[in-house]
């Protein structure tokens, strides 16, 4: 078997998607496992088939809602495939797909779910420090000094990536601006109806520098569902499935060495996966019409796009031009619902879900003939993951 | 030592060993004012954060050496939002991210003293300054860095 026919391009595609009502952080009235039960039903609805047909569960990022309890919740027949996709962040998130979509192509499942569920009122919040006074391992080495949270832990990275390539603010706030334009035309949007203007952002105050508020995502509370399964099952479904035509996870050389020591600093870690995910989806950053691109930080998105060869870093001040990343004219529209900054902080599985949306023509942001669509989710943790969705024609 | 002499508030999480004894070393040699970081008895390379084999050559005999404390400033930020209780009301303060170009290009992580509001800049030359928890529960020391006219080449 030659390395071609080791792939999962056009193998399986995404048939359903659900979602939750999108709620402020602590504002869910259901529980973070109930959220999780409602968008797995949503997406099984969705797709077209009963809810026992689900054989198999995929996500990231330990989420807490563990697939027996739901297997056993949903009273399914038959749990055939349960999968944790390593590392924290958003990171796992189209590698989720893809682990699903490798369980499906390889026979071990027939109908996968990859969900996540997080409420976040109910348990402790990503940008706050842990409780506890001591700490130790790579942690000692940081948290004494005040680097704890996500936005302090990534902010030099971006820094020096910046100092790098002489980038400026405006690159930053461009990504802000156009998921805040987005999420004004999404009703499921947490900010829909709270737009963003340049002169907030200018006078937004710092979190961390190089991040204001604005370059900082959301935490909500929430859940979300997509139903993989085989291309030909998908076809049987329901019009205009959305193929999976690659995949690619990890990170390069050393990149979780402690204290800040990954030879390669300035990354999003997606120097060797991007060329993994283009090479099986056989198809080039100039054929991809819209990206939904994981916004922990803006930084981390700059870093992503540059990574994913959408524009090399020194044409990252004149690409990152608002009027470049809107639907439906720009020349590489981006997250389209809104993503992370201003429709959910799903952990961005919200990205998959706008990404289907993209290639069904049902986005709120639609790009015209939108036949390549990318997700590339959790910039600068490790592993991080990236996909790239196909329409009929792809 | 009072807690105004620190660059931090106090209740700030403390550091304490790895259980497996991993980094001990390290913590141990900043209780004496010594910066010590691992280097591979087998073919010499430098390594920090600590791991307990060599990356260049999987060598399990690792060393620990004492190094000079300078570098110069790799990247920076400056944190305003307070994620910890202890920061609350504190202001902003600045975190560097230090190469020590004696050491293999190894970075080191700590505070920039001095004015938390000055302008930093990539590139310069710094050395570090230790700064002793004594009256801790279990007493540390961290290791913070402070501008230096001497280049650290």
């Amino acid at each position: 078997m030659n390395g071609k026919e080791r792939t999962l391009r056009g193998k399986v595609a995404i048939a359903g998607i659900g979602e939750t009502t999108y709620y402020k952080h602590g504002k869910s009235p259901d529980s973070e496992f109930a959220l999780a039960l409602q968008a797995i039903l949503r997406a099984c609805a969705d797709a077209g088939i009963e809810p026992r047909q689900i054989d198999g569960f995929a996500s990231y990022s330990n989420d807490r809602n563990d697939p027996s309890r739901i297997a056993a919740a949903l009273g399914l027949p038959a749990l055939r495939f349960s999968n944790m996709q390593w590392g924290g962040g958003g990171g796992g998130g189209s590698a989720a797909v893809g682990n699903a979509a490798a369980a499906v192509a390889g026979g071990i499942a027939d109908c996968v779910v990859v969900f996540r569920s997080l409420a976040q009122g109910q348990f402790q919040r990503f940008g706050a420090a842990p409780p506890g006074s001591a700490v130790s391992g790579e942690a000692a080495l940081t948290f004494p000094y005040g680097l704890i949270s996500p936005a302090q832990r990534f902010a030099m990275r971006v820094m020096r990536f910046m100092h790098d390539h002489g980038i400026d603010e405006g690159a930053q706030r461009a990504i802000a601006l156009a998921s805040y334009h987005h999420a004004q035309a999404n009703p499921r949007a947490v900010m829909h109806g709270r737009p963003l203007t340049l002169e907030t952002y200018d006078t937004s105050r710092w979190i961390v520098e190089p991040f204001r508020l604005y370059d900082c995502c959301m935490e909500n509370d929430g859940a979300a569902a997509v139903i993989v399964v085989s291309a030909e099952r998908a076809r049987d479904l329901r019009p205009r499935p959305a193929y999976l035509l690659g995949v690619a996870q990890g990170s390069e050389h050393r990149n979780a060495a402690r204290g800040h020591n990954a030879p390669l600093y300035a990354t999003s870690s997606f120097t060797t996966v991007a060329p993994q995910l283009y090479d099986m989806a056989g198809v080039e950053a100039k054929d991809v019409r819209v990206v939904q691109s994981y916004e922990n930080f803006t930084g981390g998105v700059l870093m992503s796009l540059v990574e994913h060869g959408f524009f090399t870093a020194e044409e990252a001040n004149d690409f990152l031009q608002v009027e470049n990343l809107l639907a439906p004219k720009g020349r590489l529209p981006l997250n389209t619902s809104g993503g992370n900054l201003a429709e959910c902080y799903m952990h961005g599985l919200e990205l998959v879900i706008e990404a289907v949306r993209q290639i069904r023509g049902e986005s709120t942001s639609q790009v015209p003939d939108a036949d390549v669509s990318m997700v590339i989710s959790g910039p600068m943790v490790t592993p991080v993951s990236s996909l790239i969705l196909g329409g009929d024609r792809s | 030592m009072t807690t105004a002499q620190y660059y931090l508030p106090a209740g700030m999480p403390a550091p304490v060993p790895e259980a497996d004894g991993l980094d001990k070393p390290y913590w141990e040699g900043t209780r004496r004012g010594e910066l010590m970081v691992q280097r591979c008895r087998s073919c010499h390379t430098w390594q920090w954060g600590p791991e307990w084999i060599c990356h260049a050559c999987l060598s399990f005999d690792m060393g620990w050496e004492r190094i000079e404390g300078r570098g110069i400033i790799y990247s920076w930020e400056r944190a305003w939002h307070p994620v910890h209780p202890a920061l609350k009301d504190h202001g902003p303060y600045i975190v560097v991210l230090v190469e020590l170009p004696r050491a293999g290009n190894i970075r080191m992580l700590g505070n920039l003293l001095g004015d938390p509001r000055q302008l930093v800049k990539i590139g310069a030359s710094v050395e570090a300054v230790f700064e002793p928890h004594d009256l801790a529960k279990v007493p540390f020391t961290l290791v913070h860095w402070k501008l230096s006219e001497r280049s650290a080449a």
